[in-house]
């Protein structure tokens, strides 16, 4: 369960204040799928770097699952983020260097799982993803899908609580981009929470629940009544 | 993340960006290359030097004619008096000094050696059967002024004469005629080579009697003496000086130059010149680990989205200032090591090429280089990792 409680994060341009989130109000239950709407600048990407802790608001509170976490340290942050929190974003973010089964293996790493453990967990993430074949290759010799599948992989790796995708279909064409939605959905399906950020309303559709943003303020909630 | 893992995936980092990892690499292999074979030059320089003394003589005293050095009571430049000459019985008298294992009165002069239809100019040694051994010479083969033949006209030719004038017959028992007095050659000179700047293959040593007669003179080139023990060199300096300011009514007018002296001498000269050559190669290793900071803040800068793709995946900011800091440990050990390799390659090679420099590089300079490069890399890594580890998540996500 996520839950905000009057949430404020202002950014300086110049010596102008600006409201990225004003008084934010928010409740999201564990398992629930919602997406995130609204033109640039309205403050929805901010909102989604708030709950995955990249971002500290400037006040409010913020709780996880019953715990209040705006005050908890950089280290205890960290260790939120790594194991309940899974991030995808809109240019997939994968490290060049590494091959598809390496960029995977990253959250693991991070975890110090040992090398045995993470070779079969990595391996279940390849089989799971379709990605099996790709293993070796590195970023630049997959495709735009196979990239974002490799970015759900690494997310999910943890068995993260809430998955957090930013744009998710952003840099993909339409046809790739709805089965990375399928992929994701199956994930909520299988009880992960599932916030999704977009401005595509046809996207935005899909969830069982749609906010829509404006000028640092939620407008609309509007929950689908047919499950 | 554990230690190990962090390591790890510096150690792949450090590999996928070879090309940038071999030339910081190099840059450290050259610097600790250059601190090694630089104090490898200046200590086998000084083993050299130092060999080359010890193969003059052991314990060795030089009793010299004049004074060294000047001084204002000395009224016999005043009067027109030259210093007196070394004599002959100034050289008995040493010798009977307890500190003296034994001496050897010397003459040097040049000459015309002529044998079988042959001639040519040599530079002579007078002095006596002593000055063999002291001197640190070797015969070939026969003898020199041993017992029973101490006043006989006997020369011993240096292996080089005695090939150019007896290339095809043994030169023991032929005779030559040395500025037209005759000798019988007693003993030839095993070949030794040069030893500071004094070729003993192209000399002949006569009798000192027979060189003072020959060079019309009456006073001594040098007188050596050999201490019995290497504890003996001092007092036994401060008793020649004495004997002779006696000998020479109360003049100090010699100079007695111990071996041990001059050898410190060129040790400190030689040390110093090691350690300031290892201080300028020194400078090189600083100037590679600027390079490593440079290389560092490079790739932070580089890696920024990485950095923040990090920060959302989990990782704390100990844990990318770790592997920032692990990936210039890496590439600065990897530089140390094959730099000291490199080192001792190079000083081998110098070994190989000039065989009589023993160009060894001490241990501690090893250790040295290769400390001070992982040193300075570390240092220079600080200030990138920690720059790395401070970045915000958001905006390092926000960078292409």
């Amino acid at each position: 369960m996520i839950r905000l409680t009057s949430i404020t994060r202002t950014f300086h341009m110049g010596d102008q204040a600006v409201y990225a989130l004003n008084n934010i109000d928010l409740r999201i239950e564990s398992g629930e799928y919602v997406s995130i709407m609204g033109p640039s600048g309205s403050g929805k990407s901010t909102l989604l770097n708030i709950i995955g802790l990249l971002d500290k608001p400037d006040s409010g509170t913020y709780e996880l699952d019953n715990r209040l976490i705006t005050d908890w340290t950089e280290i205890e942050q960290a260790q939120i983020r790594r194991e309940k929190i899974g991030f995808v974003f809109q240019t997939f973010h994968l490290i060049p260097r590494l091959t598809a089964a390496e960029n995977i293996e990253l959250p693991l790493i991070l975890s110090g799982i040992p090398a045995e453990q993470r070779q079969i967990r990595v391996t279940q993430a390849l089989q799971a993803f379709e990605l099996l074949s790709r293993a070796h290759h590195r970023p630049a010799e997959l495709s735009g899908g196979q990239r974002q599948r490799v970015a759900i992989a690494r997310a999910t790796i943890m068995q993260p609580s809430v998955i957090l995708a930013d744009e998710p279909t952003g840099n993909l064409d339409h046809k790739i981009g709805t089965e990375v939605m399928v992929l994701l959905e199956n994930l909520h399906h299988s009880g992960t929470t599932l916030i999704v950020v977009t401005h595509d309303r046809e996207l935005g559709a899909r969830a069982h629940r749609q906010i829509g943003m404006r000028d640092g303020k939620i407008l609309t909630d509007h929950r689908n009544d047919i499950l | 993340m554990t230690f190990s893992d962090t390591l790890q995936t510096s150690l792949k980092t450090v590999i996928s960006y070879r090309m940038r990892s071999l030339l910081i690499i190099l840059a450290i292999a050259l610097g600790v290359a250059a601190v090694i074979m630089l104090t490898a030059l200046g200590n086998g320089a000084r083993n050299y030097v130092i060999n080359q003394f010890s193969s003059i003589g052991t314990n060795l005293l030089v009793v010299l004619p004049g004074r060294a050095e000047t001084s204002g009571s000395f009224l016999g430049a005043v009067l027109g008096q030259t210093p007196r000459d070394l004599t002959l019985k100034d050289a008995q008298l040493i010798g009977r000094l307890p500190q003296v294992r034994r001496y050897a009165p010397l003459n040097v002069g040049a000459a015309e050696l002529s044998a079988a239809n042959r001639l040519r100019e040599v530079t002579v040694l007078g002095g006596t059967a002593n000055l063999i051994p002291i001197r640190h010479m070797k015969l070939a083969q026969g003898s020199f002024l041993t017992h029973g033949t101490e006043r006989a006209a006997h020369i011993v030719l240096g292996a080089k004469i005695a090939r150019e004038f007896f290339p095809h017959s043994l030169a023991i028992g032929q005779r030559v005629r040395l500025s037209g007095n005759r000798f019988l050659v007693s003993g030839v000179l095993a070949a030794q080579g040069e030893s500071m700047g004094f070729n003993t293959d192209e000399i002949v040593i006569i009798p000192i009697d027979y060189a003072q007669t020959m060079f019309n003179t009456t006073s001594l080139f040098r007188i050596l003496v050999e201490a019995n023990h290497h504890s003996d060199i001092e007092s036994a300096k401060q008793a020649i000086l004495e004997t002779l300011r006696q000998s020479h009514e109360g003049e100090n007018d010699t100079t007695v130059i111990t071996q041990d002296a001059v050898l410190s001498t060129f040790d400190r000269i030689l040390h110093a010149l090691t350690l300031a050559v290892t201080g300028i190669a020194a400078i090189s290793l600083i100037v590679a680990g600027i390079l490593v900071m440079n290389v560092m803040l490079v790739a932070v800068t580089q890696r920024t989205a990485e950095i923040g793709l990090l920060k959302a995946i989990g990782a704390t900011s100990m844990d990318i200032r770790r592997l920032f800091f692990a990936e210039a440990l890496w590439l600065s050990l990897i530089g140390a090591l094959l730099g000291f390799l490199l080192g001792e390659f190079g000083s081998l090679l110098l070994r190989l090429a000039y065989p009589q420099l023993p160009a060894w590089a001490p241990v501690w300079a090893s250790f040295a280089g290769i400390g001070v490069a992982l040193i300075t890399g570390i240092l220079a890594s600080l200030f990138p990792a920690s720059k790395a580890a401070r970045l915000d998540a958001v905006q390092a996500l926000s960078k292409k």
